[in-house]
């Protein structure tokens, strides 16, 4: 008894009696104009917003990045890919981003993985909102605050100065890249924890017991199914991350000092300071293909390891 | 029984807190049969399937298999595998991946060559061969549900457990499924424990029934043993459809004793444990056990109500003045003409083994109740 062997349903347009549920072909043009004013009138706010606020400054800014610096700064209309060319100029700045984005997102991921894991799987039922919202209630403060609050601890009369009692001396931790790092894994923490949680709390215990029930010893099962399943969460989180660290200004700014310069601090230089908006254009667009990469990279890896046919990736 | 048995419960009992999901259950399961663990929801039979698989540990007494306390033993190194409710398939593996999962755990480690020759083997035996590289949400609920047994049996487990294998499969499919699984049992040899709510699958498909209620085994047997000589009230109730007619015990005589029934007839019935004279009694009678007559003779009348044709039998619903409705199930004989209409009044009859006495409910009140909360809890 094999189920291959389905036949297919009768065909409603060779059989007279079962039209009754059935939609008819043609529906009624009033109708289908309606409805589709009301989709256009449903999408356009939205529409109209993403066209005046991202459509058409990247249209300019991609008009920018072929131009030149006017004498005076600014913009002046050309076809030429010299700012691209001279994009090696910014080496360090792409450098720091490159480096210390994945790095903060893995390190984010370091931390906030057992979190969630704790969170979902581990935590008491009644305490799990609480210690959810413990998560993101300082996400309340805006990060401005809270990095000035690092810039204090950091400093000369933060940990330092604590450190100076016991004996050790001269200990430097603001502007360094560690600090940089530091603050991109505070300022982060909950936009990896929220979405690993989410799809941890998703897994179906069963399976859980189904692996154990199969012989695979805790270790692996977490290996093989708990942390193969979260990965969808895994990538979501750290591409949330990564591409909100590839534009940080804020944190290297203030933890950084300017030693430790990223894209971000680039392109404010660029615009504000010497107003060369076509280079800054150049690096801007850059940046955005960057940005597109890592996503389409991350959506691919985690639909092929969860198995699951689409993955959102937020 | 002179082999050890296969899974052995000494005085088991499972507490959640204050809830008691299990009582004291002294069970031993014969090796390479197939039983099932029936009874209504939260009556310990998933908390009994569970102790045994490793997922609970028994808060008192021991659980065996196959002579060895299983106390302390996690779930991956007991010698048994589950069919889960709802399969619990893993979603990120395709079939052949599932079905080897449990090979891959196997240390010392299976060479590939041995993985893939047993997890071939195991999808042929369900019938699934060239599924292999299906992902799971490609399959219909019934292959799924062969996928999941195939990977529970590939490991070669001393015993197969089941949980609701067949809640999720419509009514055809169950059908075929439950012979399906029988020959499946007989063919491995391996003793096969079904946890199940519905009463029909447990007597088609099983060698032995264990019904349990408030989480205690209150009878095990075969299936006709249930259904012919069930222990109580409750049993004869769930396991089959049942009239129950009380009344009070107005003689004694042997292994029989007679019942005055609201309306004042007394019958004789059968008695399964002691009972004293005046003691309120409930009587059951099984619809088929009911004969029909034309008015005249039979131990009661009543007027037919409701018939139910079903083609081979006709079911009827009758009234009996002072004793209430009764159903009768009458076979239907092609031209024999022996229906009988809605109005019309008959004499009801019964061989004269037919009537049950049961003293009146006592375990099937307070207990169940606290019971129906424990399965949930887990």
């Amino acid at each position: 008894m094999s189920e291959t062997g389905y036949k297919p349903k009768p065909d409603n347009a060779t059989g007279g009696l079962s039209s009754a549920g059935s939609q008819p072909a043609f529906p009624m043009r009033g109708s289908l104009f309606r409805k589709n004013l009301v989709t256009t009138l449903l999408l356009a706010p939205a529409a109209l917003w993403l066209v005046v606020f991202l459509v058409l400054p990247f249209i300019a800014i991609a008009i920018f990045s072929v131009g030149e610096r006017a004498p005076e700064g600014g913009y002046q209309a050309a076809l030429t890919f010299a700012q691209y060319a001279n994009l090696p100029a910014r080496a360090t700045a792409f450098w720091n981003t490159m480096v210390l984005a994945p790095i903060g997102a893995l390190a984010c991921l370091l931390v906030a993985y057992p979190v969630a894991y704790y969170l979902a799987l581990r935590a008491p039922q009644r305490w799990r909102l609480i210690l959810l919202a413990m998560i993101v209630i300082p996400f309340w403060t805006s990060l401005l605050m809270r990095t000035y609050a690092w810039m204090y601890i950091l400093g000369g009369r933060g940990i330092p100065a604590l450190l100076a009692y016991v004996g050790i001396e001269d200990l430097r931790l603001i502007n360094t890249p560690g600090a940089v790092l530091l603050g991109i894994v505070y300022g982060y923490l909950p936009l990896m924890i929220l979405p690993i949680y989410v799809s941890l709390e998703r897994l179906d215990r069963r399976l859980l017991e189904a692996s154990a029930d199969l012989g695979a010893t805790p270790l692996s099962t977490f290996l093989g199914v708990t942390l193969r399943l979260s990965l969808p969460g895994v990538m979501t989180g750290f591409s949330l991350v990564m591409i909100l660290l590839l534009g940080e200004y804020l944190i290297p700014t203030l933890l950084g000092g300017g030693k430790v310069f990223f894209i971000g601090n680039a392109l404010v230089d660029l615009f504000l300071q010497s107003r060369n908006w076509p280079f800054g254009s150049a690096i801007a667009i850059t940046l955005v293909l960057v940005s597109v990469v890592v996503l389409i990279v991350a959506n691919r890896i985690s639909t092929r390891l969860s198995g699951a046919r689409r993955v959102d990736l937020i | 029984m002179t082999a050890v048995p296969d899974i052995e419960f000494r005085a088991v009992t499972k507490r959640y807190g204050a809830v008691t999901a299990v009582s004291g259950i002294d069970l031993a399961i014969p090796p390479s049969a197939f039983v099932a663990l029936l009874g209504p929801s939260g009556c310990g039979k998933t908390t009994c399937l569970r102790m045994i698989g490793g997922f609970e540990q028994p808060s008192e007494g021991q659980v065996l298999i196959r002579g060895r306390d299983m106390a302390g033993t996690p779930p991956y190194r007991r010698p048994v595998n589950m069919v889960f409710q709802q399969y619990a398939l893993f979603p990120h593996l395709d079939v052949e991946e599932n079905i080897s999962y449990g090979l891959r755990q196997a240390r010392p480690r299976l060479s590939s060559r041995e993985i893939s020759q047993r997890a071939g083997e195991a999808l042929a035996m369900v019938q699934l061969a060239g599924y292999g590289r299906r992902k799971i949400h490609e399959l219909s609920g019934g292959q799924q549900q062969r996928v999941a047994l195939a990977r529970a049996l590939v490991n070669k487990p001393a015993v197969l457990l089941l949980d609701e294998p067949l809640a999720a499969l419509d009514k055809k499919l169950r059908t075929d499924m439950q012979i399906e699984l029988q020959n499946l049992q007989r063919e491995i040899g391996i003793t096969f424990v079904l946890v199940t709510h519905d009463q029909e699958e447990a007597l088609s498909m099983s060698d032995f029934v264990c019904v349990m209620n408030g989480g205690r085994v209150v009878q095990l047997g075969q299936p006709s043993e249930i259904y012919d000589e069930p222990a109580d009230l409750f049993v004869a109730d769930f396991v089959g459809k049942t009239n129950l007619l009380s009344g009070k015990v107005a003689g004694l005589s042997g292994d029989l004793v007679n019942v005055a029934l609201a309306d004042g007839t007394v019958i004789a019935a059968r008695k399964r444990v002691p009972l004293s004279r005046g003691e309120a009694v409930s009587v059951s009678l099984r619809p088929e056990s009911l004969s029909l007559s034309a008015p005249g003779s039979g131990a009661l009348k009543g007027i037919v109500r409701n018939r139910i044709f079903l083609g081979s039998t006709a079911e009827y619903a009758i009234e009996v003045q002072g004793i209430g409705s009764l159903l009768a199930k009458a076979d239907h004989v092609i031209g024999q003409g022996n229906l009988f209409k809605p109005g019309e009044p008959v004499a009801i009859g019964f061989a004269a083994g037919a009537p049950l006495a049961f003293p009146h409910a006592k375990n099937n009140g307070t207990n169940q109740r606290e019971d129906q909360n424990a399965e949930i809890l887990p």
